[in-house]
Parts: structure tokens; sequence; C-alpha cells
């Protein structure tokens, strides 16, 4: 069913039996024209977003996460593709017969009406009964603690509470999925580290999709069940915290995300373990568990490792082992664990971090020949 | 070395001074002035003749309250022509904004006296408009607009139309866009993204502009001698003709003071009803 954009009260059509992922959008394109040119914000994007899921577009500013944002919300229309919520196709409603909510960077609170009018402002659209909307409404203020505020202007609250304002404004209307602009974005630190926890417990508690749009790497896999990693309007990696983390797909995703050691070599042949060798140059070789697809040997590749998954050590280590000689050119003692920069043969320099789990004794200190060493599980080559 | 808490003061000396003797010195030669008897040829006696008043209000009542309705009028036309032209270059205009504000101001750059006659020739009996009209039997032959008070308060509103279309752009042009998207998020159409959210944002720019516009068009008496003929006076003429062709002086300062009274004590009452604070309540 198709909702007639002319009618501004008409109730937004949710499936009553949910059909479908909450959200997914089917080779969705933006393009733009700028001038001569058409710019692509979001060049083909594929996305299926589970109900009750925390779900993060994360990337650089300019990568198409928040134009795809606003394709779900309605405020853009795709220039090619699907959008469907529950299942039913929303491309071309108007973001008011739309069955999600926004919470915007700045807010956009109303700045003429009290709290409580900005909160009930949605379900008064909707025509919900006067006396359900203020029992909602007071519900909603005490989630996010901000009941004894209901009356105040948005100017009078600090920016943390008109943060929850944003929210309540957009959850009291349960919609099928919230989407979120980059809130925590105007916040200092501690105030950001603190509604981190406050969102992701709203959201279990509520139980509604969140789709989260962040910048910040350490927001996006500190709260969310699945991220989508962009970059230049595509979709880099889409996978668990932990997979995006321990196992990025591409140089990009492996760069952006925490600390990588790169290093570039070219593909050898396998051995009997099944592990490919790569060429570092300089007689330097090691071992990677896969190769990205369609790579065979002679092919350029560059091999990518956590710091925190190699350790250094005086001796060669014994077993199973990548192991590369180099000297150690700068430690930096953090307190729990000391980060090393070793420079190796073929001129690739490698960030080490070890846990300063024993003693406080540095393993080597400046200038000091060393091996660094790790698992080819914790290895992989990603295409060049 | 200068004391530092003098230096502010210092600095404000020549606004302060300007102030003084542009306003303070004319206002309060006016005031004594409205406050004396006689007559070019005897001289003026300071007698506080309070009677100057009395029979200011009393002579002129009837223009005084035309002119606060032909501005009222022309405040309301401006109103209800400027406010889409400030939305529509604020929202609409794209890269084009300036060069449409440009043309909004460029009537200014043509004489206040001028412009005005040239309605003359616009709304003659047989000009361009009624003269078409007339012909494609639109109107009767015997239709005259001119020396009526549409035409005056027709001429105030063209005139004054920028000050209406300036501030409330101003407001508009600064709103967060993502307020409307906020509202159409939260179910609200066009027309209730409109009257809930645009427009009582953007309130305090219609404030702005009224005053600009309420205040010189029930003062004017240039629209009313060129486009109003002889039955349309306003207040205006009334002081124009005391001071210029009467040289009664004191009766023109007297009515002056009637007028300026009338309209500070109703932009009070419209900013307490309307004022800043209550102009941002819609509802709760």
């Amino acid at each position: 069913m198709v909702t007639t954009a002319n009618s501004s009260t008409q109730e937004p059509v949710t499936a009553p039996e949910r059909p479908g992922p909450a959200i997914s959008l089917e080779r969705v394109v933006k393009a733009y024209r700028s001038g001569p040119e058409t710019v692509r914000a979001v060049g083909g994007v594929d996305l299926e977003i589970d109900h009750g899921e925390f779900f993060s577009l994360l990337g650089p500013s300019g990568c198409g996460k928040t134009t795809t944002m606003r394709m779900i919300a309605g405020f853009e229309e795709p220039t090619e593709g699907v959008v469907r919520l529950s299942g039913r196709d929303v491309t071309g409603v108007a973001a008011n017969h739309r069955d999600v909510n926004m919470v915007f960077q700045s807010y956009a609170l109303f700045p003429h009406m009290s709290v409580a009018a900005n909160v009930a402002f949605g379900l008064e659209r909707r025509k919900v009964a006067k006396q359900e909307i203020r029992r909602r409404v007071e519900e909603m203020l005490e989630l996010v603690e901000l009941g004894h505020r209901a009356k105040h202007r948005p100017a009078q609250l600090s920016g943390g509470q008109q943060q929850r304002v944003a929210l309540a404004r957009a959850l009291v209307n349960e919609p099928g999925a919230l989407l979120l602009d980059e809130p925590l974005g105007a916040l200092d630190l501690k105030l950001r580290q603190s509604m981190q926890v406050e969102l992701k417990r709203i959201q279990r508690e509520v139980g509604i999709t969140f789709v989260y749009v962040t910048h910040d790497q350490g927001e996006a896999l500190t709260m969310s069940d699945r991220v989508a990693v962009m970059n230049n309007g595509l979709v880099e990696q889409l996978g668990t915290p932990a997979e995006i983390y321990e196992r990025p797909a591409t140089m990009f995703v492996a760069d952006f995300i925490g600390t990588s050691n790169l290093l570039t070599g070219t593909v050898g042949d396998a051995d009997p373990a099944g592990h490919h060798r790569v060429d570092l140059g300089q007689g330097l070789t090691a071992l990677v568990a896969e190769l990205p697809r369609g790579t065979s040997a002679g092919a350029s590749t560059h091999l990518t490792v956590r710091p925190e998954k190699v350790r250094i050590g005086t001796e060669r280590p014994e077993g199973d082992l990548c192991a590369l000689p180099g000297t150690v050119t700068e430690t930096v003692y953090m307190g729990a664990a000391t980060h090393y920069q070793v420079a190796l043969a073929n001129g690739s320099e490698m960030t080490v971090y070890q846990q300063n789990s024993t003693d406080s004794a540095l393993v080597a200190g400046r200038g000091d020949p060393v091996w660094v060493s790790w698992s080819p599980r914790h290895s992989y080559a990603l295409p060049f | 070395m200068r004391n530092r808490t003098t230096t502010p003061y210092v600095l404000v000396l020549p606004a302060w001074i300007w102030l003084a003797l542009f306003f303070v010195v004319p206002i309060g030669g006016m005031l004594s002035l409205s406050l004396t008897t006689g007559n070019v040829v005897t001289g003026f006696q300071q007698t506080f003749e309070v009677g100057n008043y009395v029979n200011a209000v009393g002579t002129y009542w009837e223009q005084i309250l035309r002119s606060l309705f032909y501005g009222g009028c022309a405040t309301l036309v401006c109103i209800v022509v400027g406010y889409p032209m400030a939305y529509w270059i604020a929202f609409r205009a794209g890269p084009h904004k300036s060069t449409y504000l440009l043309l909004i101001l460029l009537p200014f750059f043509v004489s206040f006296v001028l412009r005005t006659i040239s309605w003359r020739f616009l709304l003659a009996d047989n000009g361009v408009v009624l003269g078409t009209l007339k012909s494609v039997g639109m109107l009767p032959a015997d239709a005259q607009v001119l020396n009526s008070a549409p035409a005056v308060v027709l001429g105030l509103a063209y005139n004054f139309l920028p000050f209406m279309v300036l501030p409330i752009y101003a407001v508009l042009e600064r709103m967060d866009p993502r307020l409307v998207e906020a509202a159409h998020d939260l179910y609200a159409g066009r027309v209730q993204a409109f009257v809930r959210v645009i427009l009582p944002v953007s309130l305090p720019g219609v404030f702005a502009g009224v005053l600009m516009t309420f205040i010189p068009t029930s003062a004017d008496y240039v629209n009313a001698s060129v486009l109003g003929g002889t039955h349309n006076t306003m207040i205006g003429n009334v002081i124009q003709t005391q001071y210029l062709v009467n040289n009664n002086y004191p009766i023109a300062a007297s009515i002056t003071f009637v007028l300026m009274g009338l309209l500070l004590v109703g932009i009070f009452s419209y900013a307490r009803a309307l004022g800043t604070e209550r102009v941002m309540e819609v509802h709760t």
C-alpha cells in the first residue's frame, strides 16, 4: 500500500506482523549534480538492519553515511534503488509518512515550545488522545530522567539535557526505527561517555531498532551490534565490532579502525600447513592464513596485523610463528602497556603494544636489536 | 594613563553628543513649542498652554484615527505580501538570494516622492491597469482607484514593503533548517510544519517588521497627498499644513506629540500582548 502524500494526519503504516528486516536498502544510489559533474554521495549500498538491532554507520566525513540515513528518514530521495521499512517500499514516501524518527546532531528542538510540548509534538500530529499524550510524555521524560524539566524551554537546558529531550521526542512515538545522526558530537568527552552507556541502556529497555551515524570508531565499536564501515559512498565492510576490528576486509578499514601495522609485500607460495607466504623484501617473509579473493602468487598485497597481537623479544621465538628481526627506534611507557616502534630491515616500521603484565622492566631499549613475532592467524593479506 | 573604567564612556561620547544634538534638543524644543501661544507675527510666548492639545485632538481626531487605520491596513498588506517574499528568498532562492534582496531594495535608489507619483500613472483612470481592465470589460467605465482610501493604503504598503520583508527574511535565514525537517520527521505535513514551527519561530521578525512599517506609514503624508485626493488626508498632512502653510507651530507640535504618544502606547501594548517572551508561546 502506498500512502498519499497530501494527507498530513494519516498514521504512518506499520505492518503488524513486521515482515522482513526493520530497514533494508537495495542498491541505493544518491547522485548530486555539481556543475558539469555528477557526484555520487552514495554509490550503491545494500543493507539489511534487523528489528531491535543497534546498527552503526561508521566512516569519515563525506563518506555518505549521513546521506544514507537521510534517505532512510525521507529527507532525501535515492537516485536509484529501493528503501524498505519493515518490508514496505517507502521510496518516494514523504518523511512525515515514514515510521522512523530522527535525533539530529544539532538536536533541532523547537525553541518556542516547552520540553513537554517538544516531546508531545509527534503524538499530537498523529492525533493521539490528550490523556494518553500526557501519560506517554511523562513516562518518556522519566526514562531520560528529565521529568522535573518538563516546563522548561530547550534553551534553559544544558547540552546533555537537550540531547535527552531530542531522544525522548523521537522515542515517544515508538517508531519502527530510531535514526541518530552523530547525536553525541556536540558533547564533551565525559558526557559523551556517560551518554553512550545511557543510549545503550535506553535501547535495551525500549527494544527499538537504532541506526547510529558516527565518525567515532570508539562509539561505534562499544555500542553497536553491527557496524557498516563506509568510505567514498560505499560500504567497505559490514560486521560485528569484533569482526571489523579483528578481521578488517580492506586497507581502509584496517587503517580507519584502531591502529594497524601495514606491510607491503608480494604473495608467495603456500606452505604445507596451508598458510601463504608473503615476501616483504630484503629476505623477510611472513605468513598469512588466507588471501583475498582473486589474489594469486606474484601479486602485490598489504599484510596487516594489530599491534597488540605482536610480541617482542630479544631471542628468536620458537614455533610456527611469523618472526622478523628489527631494531627498536622508540619506546613509550603507557602504564598498562608499553608501545614499541620497531624498524625492520626492509625499511618498514611496526608498532607493538606489550602489556606490562609481569614486571615493569622494558624488554628492549632504543637501538636494541629485537625479534617481533605473531601467529599467522592474526595477520591478513588485504587487496592491494 | 587613562583609567580603564572611563574608556568605554569616552568611546560612547560621540554617540551621546549626536543623540543630544539631534534627538533630545529638537524634541525638547518641540515640547516647549507645543506649550506656547501666539503667532508668527507677534511671536510665541511660553504660556504652558495645555489647551493646544485639547484643541488638536478635538479638531483632528478624525485624521488621527484615519492615519492609524491606514497605517494598520498598509502593515497588514505588507505582512500578507512580504512574508511569502521573505520566505521564498530565504528557502527557495538558492544561490540567488542576494540578487533578490537587491531587487527588493532597488526602488530605494529612486526618490520616495517620485516613486509615489509614478503610482498616479499606474492607477490613473485610463492608465495601464484600469484602462486595460476597462477595455476588456472587467471594470465599469467610471471605475476609479486614485483619490481613494485603497490608493493611499496601496501606496503606503508599496513604499514600506522592504521594511517588512527584510526583518522577516533575517529571521527565516537564521533559522536552523533542521527544525523544519524535525517537524516533518514528527509527522507534520507542510501546512502543520509552517503553522507549528516556521511561523512561530519567525514571529520576532514579523514583530520587528510591524514596528518598522506601522510607525512610518501612520505618520506618512506624501502618499495621502499624492494618491489620496482631498477626502483621505492623514494626520501627517495636517501637521505639514499647520506647520508650513498656517505657521501655527503650537498646534502642529502638539499634534505631533499626540501622534507620538498614541504610537508609543500602541507599540507597548502590542509588545506586551505579543512581545518577545509571549511571541514564543504557542501552546504547551
